[in-house]
């Protein structure tokens, strides 16, 4: 379980982010939703320390990471592993390379060991045969696969996704969408991921917090967002043409 | 001027927390590599050329009979060995080089790469920053080297091939009144310059905000810096150590 506690945090004069309070569940997909610009990315970085917020706190499993040591912070680091938007995987390693990666700088385990580890995570994301690819020669959607991979491989507590989907055709979205949700039970860990795609959130969330211009304006799950009440969430959940369908049926 | 502030606590973070010594010397052999295979070619080529010109012009400025020949190649001796090896081929490192380092650091950065690094609780600074100035500190005093050798055998081939002065001449020249403190003079500032180059242009790549315009930027800028370092530096060597 991950809590932060009023998350405040300012870019110059620029408020992005504004006395943000949120729990978000082991063993669940919880979402931060929102639309472009509302500044899930800089709370998503504030979470995992990429940002030290203004004010506030975050607890990892009621271990206090914003105000921690070192020692404790990077252990707590060792616990996280994180997908990013672009995948954010290292261009001068190959597919295999980046996902032992985590392994070459947090563990001492054998190099056989860590390319088991590799294989089986790899294998786990539906990439078997690619181990040595270079990371210019792959999809997009694969590209992801890896970052997920990477991110799983250290057996991470917490997970945490920034727009998983992006830049993804709406099956490939599925797909990566689906495998973190699995992911997040299999292993039973707390998942964050951050999205402005409907789908996601109707497909897996299974607690959504909606951001609104570094506003928290509503939590709640799947089935409870059409019908939040909340104005500015409405027209986040409507604006697509489906969604806006499905409304007036 | 906070820029200049920036980079000194940029170059006082490399620092602390740092990766274990078996991984440094993996990433510096790395990045020695990739210095060498980069450059090397570019290096001799360019220097044996200068070193052709230069025998070529001294020659063709020396009319008067009462000048003995070697001078020619003393003149290009001493040339090589204080400004051609050094401090030219410096500017050419800049532009290879320290682009090369900021255009890499910026897409690393623009990509979160470096993002990525610090999750799992690697200082990205240093470990990606470090090799690659120590790497350059290696590498770049044993490039000049070879571009100083290369210049004076492009000299000695221009030189008694098109008969401008004979192989004796041309051997002795370099030998005459030689002071060896210039070769040290010389390596001093290849060790400052190599500094200058990989520092400033790490600094440069690795705070690129932005996308890939802004790594464009980054590029031209780490050069340009570079350069003007490199020259200021130079004047500064010069009114320190030849006196
Ligand atoms: N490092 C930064 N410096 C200044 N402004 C930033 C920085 N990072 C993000 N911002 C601003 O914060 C706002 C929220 O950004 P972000 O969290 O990336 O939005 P999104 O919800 O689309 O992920 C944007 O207006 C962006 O310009
Ligand atoms: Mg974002």
């Amino acid at each position: 379980m991950i809590k932060i506690k009023d998350i405040s945090k300012a870019f110059g004069d620029k408020t992005v982010l504004d006395g943000i309070s949120a729990e978000f569940d082991k063993g669940k997909t919880n979402l931060i939703i929102g639309s472009s610009g509302t500044g899930k990315s800089v709370l998503l970085k504030c979470i995992v320390g990429l940002i030290n917020p203004d004010e506030g706190r975050v607890f990892y499993d009621l271990r206090n990471f914003t105000e921690a040591d070192k020692e404790i912070k990077s252990e707590i680091r060792r616990e996280i592993g994180m997908l990013f938007q672009g995948g954010a995987l290292f261009d001068s390693k190959n597919v295999e390379e980046n996902v032992m990666f985590p392994l070459d700088v947090l563990t001492k385990m054998p190099l056989d060991e860590k390319r088991d580890r590799a294989n089986l995570c790899l294998k786990r994301v539906g990439l078997e045969n690619s181990n040595q690819k270079a990371v210019s020669e792959i999809s997009g959607g694969m590209k992801k696969r890896v970052g997920i991979a990477r991110a799983i491989v250290n057996n991470p507590n917490y997970l945490f996704c920034d727009e998983p989907n992006s830049g993804l055709d709406p099956q490939t979205s599925i797909l990566i969408d689906e495998l973190i949700h699995e992911i997040t039970h299999e292993l039973d860990i707390t998942t964050i991921v951050v999205t402005h795609d409907m789908n996601s959130v109707i497909g897996i969330g299974e607690n959504i917090i909606f951001l609104y211009k570094g506003h928290k304006l509503w939590e709640g799950n799947h089935t409870e967002i059409t019908h939040s009440g909340v104005e500015e969430l409405d027209d986040f959940v409507f604006a697509n043409k489906v969604m806006s369908q499905m409304r007036k049926q | 001027m906070s820029g200049f502030g920036k980079y000194m606590i940029f170059l006082g973070s490399l620092f602390v927390r740092r990766e274990s010594f078996a991984t440094y010397y993996k990433l510096v052999l790395e990045e020695c590599i990739q210095i060498g295979i980069n450059s090397a070619l570019l290096f001799i080529l360019v220097s044996t050329f200068i070193g052709a010109v230069t025998t070529v012009q001294t020659a063709f400025n020396m009319v008067s009979p009462l000048i003995p020949r070697f001078v020619i190649s003393q003149v290009v001796r001493e040339m090589t060995v204080l400004e051609l090896a050094p401090t030219i081929m410096a500017l050419i490192y800049a532009g290879k080089i320290g682009s090369s380092m900021a255009g890499g650091l910026g897409t690393m950065r623009i990509t979160e790469q470096i993002d990525a690094l610090e999750v799992m609780g690697i200082n990205s600074s240093s470990y990606l920053v470090l090799p690659k100035i120590i790497a350059s500190v290696l590498m770049y005093p044993l490039l000049v080297i070879l571009a100083g050798v290369c210049a004076l055998v492009g000299g000695y081939l221009v030189g008694t091939v098109a008969g401008i002065l004979t192989p004796t001449e041309y051997v002795s020249g370099l030998r005459f009144s030689f002071n060896p403190t210039e070769i040290s003079f010389a390596l001093t500032k290849s060790f400052v310059f190599a500094f200058l180059i990989a520092s400033i242009s790490s600094f440069k790549g690795y705070f690129t905000k932005g996308g890939a315009l802004e790594v464009g930027i980054a590029t031209t800028e780490a050069v340009t810096t570079s350069v003007i370092s490199i020259l200021l530096a130079d004047y500064l060597l010069a009114n320190l150590l030849l006196r």
